[in-house]
């Protein structure tokens, strides 16, 4: 099926707010899609609906045509959902061959094991140096991820995210705070994410958005104000008019 | 391959763990030395490595680990009363009533927040002594539990009056369940858990089932607790109330923290820190040395591990050149 | 039947005096602090030492307890607590066991480890016969101040100036600051009051709960159980917490004292398992 990733009326509820407005929203297979929309308007809040952090007060959330609404987040993570976080989560002290030794392990259905040493399966050795070398990160893999240029964190942070093999990718401003020099790094790394990984971008940095985006979503106020193609949104005055005060990079 | 020898090198053992064990293990060829303290030092380290397991690998703070250690005391003491002498079924059954035990406590500890965690961590402590006290025909009451009679180790090992084969024996079992441990530690199932620790939230967005893990962990955990209770009982031959006291689980909390939680030679450096201070203010204070204890706890929260170990440098100092 | 929903009401407005500052503290600063007990045995001894050795009155002891215990939160607060806020729970946990078992080895230097008893002035003691069930004097007298002190708190904290800050304070600290609100100031003040309150019902609770150095560590739990059941978000979530343990527990050590003493915690568990996050948790 062409869908990869649908919500239905999705609405969320703080007390009197209503953060998330009767969202109907589409993720095609293959996409480069991105969500924008002004500070406030919820993108977050909808990334933790799809990904199961938040339960919705209202609607669905369908993967590849399964209702995933009452999935816990690892249940969604191994159907092939997954997301990277705006603000780094990662593992402080452990490092980056850590990390995705610990991510390919627990895809391979091997992280319960306790019995064997971690790295003694050459299959995930082998595949943790492959993702390391996509995303550049093969010459800081013994170090701890709190040492690394502010860069490498959020490379290892789309890399972890990509070890998990996913069939949605959900990436919340990856390049968030990242100095000039090293942003590079990443949008090379996010375009050449493979073909059939679909591809949601979540961000603010427009120029990322409109070299990267084959289609881009506006949120504003909890609700999908318009969705199309990277040049009819440019020009879509609606979208103008929210954005109205805003420099460009957001 | 890069990847795999960088993984190998975190399982390897480092010299100063190889000259530990020979050191510990050494005392055993020392004509009578002080085999009764060692003893008490091996069983806390056993009870500390125990909540490391939880605190410093799954991050989960408990106020009630003594409710796994008492566990195992009474089942040990229980069963040479009633049953056998030999000390390896005990330390068994005491292993397995204990896993029992905190795998059915899961099911409370894991809910809720860590304010809730530490409430029903310590209730079930708690409850624990109030069935022991409640019970004072199966537990002895407050007199304790009498005639718990060991027989011989192995058929082979008298428990003597010095302390050796108790020694011995809680040495071995420190190490073999340390071996355990380590295994355990450096596998998939361990880096889970260091990484529920650092960011429990993370690891599920990474596929890691957090719930299983924990519940795993904190049976283990469970199952170790109650070793170094029966342990215990067996090389006193006596079980008090005083197991599932709250001071015993501030105590081992203690006492991995001094060690330093995560690296599980914490509760083995922490214990013989604490059996030194504590021989040392008691011979001071006797009564009153558990105010000492509060006052270093505070300080050691207060200033941190590194300045406080540096201060007791410099006050021991400070005594040596009196 | 009534006597002892009577005593259980008795029983629970005094943990809730008793629990209040712990319940505000935590929800305010987030600081799990195990060491509160502590302050409601300061309020305890120094009405038994005011008694029995300067002859003070017991009613004016009582005012004399809330203000040594709240001094003596202001001052602990001033001086130690103010530099873990921030700090982990566990942290936090280790810092206030320290405190507790300082103070109780301290007290027991002090005041010796028995029991202390008061006397209670002849008009507080013995019982009437109200509507054809026997009434403890002292348990009115109780139910009367302590129901007076939560109705007073709630209005305090709802109606004054001090109550909403403390609200606005305990929803969002950076907020409040930014919106000109002394946190640092609040926080002091209401760590004090809490602590006084704690001491006001040591003091009050000599008669009924018994008052000896374990103080702190033998009713840490019930304490415990109020705040998580009752949840921080106001006081009316610990004060229906209090009442319930309160008469859950007098009820179970009479009709069932086998099970009597495991009331408490069979409650804890029960609640548990209902509502994780307390029969008044925030909504998400």
């Amino acid at each position: 099926m062409s869908v990869v990733l649908e919500t239905r009326d999705l609405a969320k509820r703080f007390g009197g707010l209503l953060a998330t407005h009767d969202v109907t929203f589409r993720l095609e297979r293959g996409a480069r899609q991105a969500l924008i929309g002004p500070n406030g308007a919820g993108k977050t809040t909808f990334v933790n609906l799809l990904t199961g952090v938040l339960p919705p007060s209202a609607g669905q959330v369908l993967l590849l045509g399964e209702d995933i609404t009452r999935l816990r987040p690892e249940a969604r993570v191994r159907r092939g959902l997954v997301r990277t976080f705006q603000i780094n989560q990662l593992f402080g002290d452990l490092t980056p061959l850590e990390t995705l030794a610990l991510v390919v392990d627990e895809r391979l259905a091997l992280g319960g094991d306790w019995r064997r040493r971690v790295g003694a399966v050459d299959a995930v050795s082998a595949e943790v140096e492959q993702v390391a070398e996509r995303f550049g990160l093969l010459d800081v893999l013994d170090r701890r991820t709190d040492t690394l240029p502010y860069g490498k964190q959020r490379l290892l942070e789309i890399a972890a995210a990509f070890a998990c093999a996913p069939q949605v990718l959900l990436l919340d401003e990856p390049a968030a705070g990242v100095p000039e020099a090293e942003r590079r790094d990443i949008l090379d790394a996010i375009a050449a994410l493979p073909e059939d990984v679909s591809v949601l971008l979540i961000e603010h940095d427009m120029d990322l958005v409109f070299s990267f985006a084959r289609r881009i979503s506006v949120l504003v106020d909890g609700g999908l104000l318009v969705e199309g193609e990277p040049a009819a949104i440019a020009a879509d005055p609606r979208v103008r008019t929210v954005y109205l005060g805003e420099s460009r990079d957001g | 391959m890069g990847a795999a020898r960088g993984l190998a090198r975190r399982a390897s053992w480092r010299w100063p763990e190889i000259v530990f064990w020979l050191v510990a293990f050494g005392a055993l060829l020392m004509p009578a030395g002080k085999y009764l303290i060692l003893n008490e030092i091996a069983i806390l380290a056993l009870f500390a490595l125990s909540l490391d397991l939880i605190l410093g690998y799954a991050g989960i703070v408990s106020l009630g680990h003594a409710a796994f250690f008492g566990a195992g005391a009474y089942t040990a003491g229980l069963l040479a009363k009633h049953v056998t002498g030999d000390p390896l079924a005990g330390l068994a059954l005491a292993m397995a009533v204990a896993t029992l035990l905190g795998f059915l406590t899961t099911f409370l500890v894991l809910r809720g927040s860590d304010l809730t965690r530490l409430m029903v961590t310590l209730g079930v402590a708690l409850v624990l002594g109030e069935l022991a006290n409640a019970l004072p025909h199966i537990s002895g009451g407050a007199d304790g539990l009498q005639g718990v009679v060991m027989g011989k180790l192995l058929g082979r090992f008298e428990f003597d009056l010095f302390g050796r084969t108790a020694y011995a024996y809680s040495l071995t079992t420190l190490f073999v369940l340390m071996l355990l441990a380590r295994r355990i530690v450096h596998s998939p199932f361990g880096l889970s858990l260091m990484a529920i620790r650092r960011n429990a939230l993370r690891a599920g967005a990474l596929g890691v089932p957090v719930h299983v893990r924990l519940i795993a962990a904190y049976t283990l955990a469970a199952a170790y607790a109650g070793a170094a209770g029966a342990l215990l009982a067996q090389t006193t031959a006596f079980v008090s109330l005083d197991v599932f006291e709250f001071h015993r689980s501030a105590d081992v909390l203690l006492v991995l923290i001094i060690g330093g939680a995560g690296w599980l030679y914490g509760g083995i450096a922490g214990a013989v820190i604490y059996k030194l201070l504590q021989d040392g203010i008691a011979t001071v204070t006797p009564q009153y040395w558990q105010f000492w204890i509060g006052l270093l706890l505070v300080a050691f929260v207060m200033v941190g591990r590194q300045r406080f170990v540096g201060g007791l440098y410099g006050l021991l100092a400070l005594a040596r050149r009196r | 039947m009534a006597t002892i929903l009577f005593d259980g009401v008795a029983y629970g407005m005094l943990l809730f005096v008793l629990a209040c500052g712990l319940a505000v503290t935590l929800g305010l600063m987030n600081f799990v602090n195990l060491a509160h007990g502590a302050f409601a045995m300061a309020g305890g001894y120094v009405t038994v030492i005011l008694m029995d050795r300067w002859g003070v009155p017991f009613l004016a002891c009582l005012p004399a307890a809330f203000v040594a215990a709240a001094a003596l939160g202001f001052v602990l607060e001033r001086t130690l607590y103010l530099h873990m806020y921030g700090r982990s729970h566990l942290d936090q946990v280790l810092f206030s066991i320290g405190l507790v078992f300082m103070a109780v080895t301290a007290v027991d230097w002090a005041m010796g480890s028995s029991q202390q008893n008061i006397k209670l002035p002849a008009w507080l003691q013995g019982r009437r016969d109200v509507f054809g069930m026997q009434v403890g004097i002292y348990r009115s007298f109780i139910i009367v101040i302590c129901g007076a002190l939560a109705l007073g708190l709630q209005l305090a904290l709802t109606h004054s100036r001090f109550g909403s800050r403390l609200r606005a304070a305990v929803d969002d600290a950076r907020v409040a600051r930014g919106l000109g609100i002394p946190v640092s100031t609040v926080f002091a003040v209401t760590f004090a009051v809490g602590s006084g309150l704690a001491g006001l019902g040591g003091a009050l609770g000599t008669e009924i709960l018994g008052l000896d150095p374990n103080f702190p560590l033998r009713f840490m739990i019930y304490f415990l159980i109020v705040v998580t059941v009752g949840g921080t978000s106001g006081i009316v979530g610990p004060f229906v917490a209090s009442l319930l343990l309160g008469v859950a527990d007098v009820a179970g050590k009479y009709y069932v004292p086998a099970l009597g003493a495991f009331m408490v915690y069979l409650v804890m568990i029960a609640v548990l398992v209902l509502r994780p996050h307390g029969l008044f948790a925030r909504p998400r």
